[in-house]
């Protein structure tokens, strides 16, 4: 079996591949959006705790 | 913890991926396009057991009172919501080639259906109201009753006559082959692991946020930096 015909998956390439095109974006979209999360909370802590210590 | 979790998810995802590529065979009915099953049986029962994690949580919350609980729920709404649209999506490229649809308003796929838009409900009525606790609250509720759907959706292929397959997987023993198995189980632990994974990596945002007062929060060091 080579790669080509191993891709073309004997013609239900597109199911496959959007299936599992489609479990890859997902989980990648839902890491970067929590990272991404955690990121400005920590960013609007950092801004909070900045702006008790101006007070004080 | 996190990482622990996310390291043997990639690794299992690996060989997961692997078996079902390369080892398992292809099947003498639906050739090569059996093979989505290799994320769609995996997504759709994590949807599933994820949801009722998720409203064990909610309950606990609601019953003992427990903030970290109903954070916990929170934090698993949307990883499940994501499962779920994933079993429908890969659902639809599955049944286009083999029931010439993409999708059919059979017992199965309608329930799935449902669990989604709980999911969704559970997610936009926790958003719509400001205070967290009572937000807590009125989710718990709508998660302990759209369980209901869960078990409907296990036993759809049993109680209707649906287009769905029913399990290959009994307990009282399979109709897969070995190979086959193996792909399925290895999968169904990798999202497992990435869902636990994932899950925690949001529970700790959403502590931080609701915790913002509190005196630990400011002395972390990750804050203080």
């Amino acid at each position: 079996m080579n790669w080509s015909e191993f891709f073309a998956m004997k013609g239900y390439a597109w199911y496959i591949w959007g299936s599992y095109g489609m479990a890859l974006l997902i989980f990648i979209i839902e890491i970067v959006m929590v990272r991404r999360r955690r990121m400005l909370t920590l960013q609007q802590l950092h801004l909070m705790r900045n702006a008790e210590d101006d007070m004080t | 913890m996190v990482p622990w979790f996310a390291w043997s998810a990639v690794i299992l995802f690996v060989a997961g991926l692997y078996i079902s590529f390369f080892v398992a065979p292809t099947d003498i009915q639906q050739s090569e396009a059996y093979r989505i099953m290799f994320i769609h049986v995996p997504a759709s029962i994590l949807s599933m057991f994820i949801y009722l994690v998720m409203a064990g949580y909610a309950a606990l919350g609601l019953i003992f009172n427990t903030r970290l609980s109903s954070m916990m729920a929170s934090a698993l709404a949307p990883t499940g919501a994501l499962l779920a649209f994933l079993s429908l999506w890969t659902g639809a490229l599955w049944g286009k080639p083999m029931w010439g649809a993409w999708w059919v308003w059979d017992a199965r796929l309608t329930s799935e259906l449902i669990l989604l838009f709980l999911y969704l409900g559970f997610i936009a009525l926790h958003a719509s109201i400001d205070d967290p606790r009572r937000a807590d609250r009125a989710s718990a509720l709508l998660a302990i009753i759209g369980s209901v759907n869960v078990p409907i959706i296990y036993f759809s292929v049993q109680w209707w006559n649906t287009l769905h397959q029913g399990a290959s997987v009994k307990f009282t023993g399979t109709s897969m082959h070995v190979a086959m198995q193996q792909g399925m189980y290895t999968m169904m632990l990798a999202v497992w692991l990435y869902a636990i994974a994932v899950s925690l990596l949001r529970v700790r945002c959403i502590i931080l946020e609701r915790e913002c007062k509190a005196q630990w929060v400011s002395e972390l060091v990750e804050v203080r930096q």
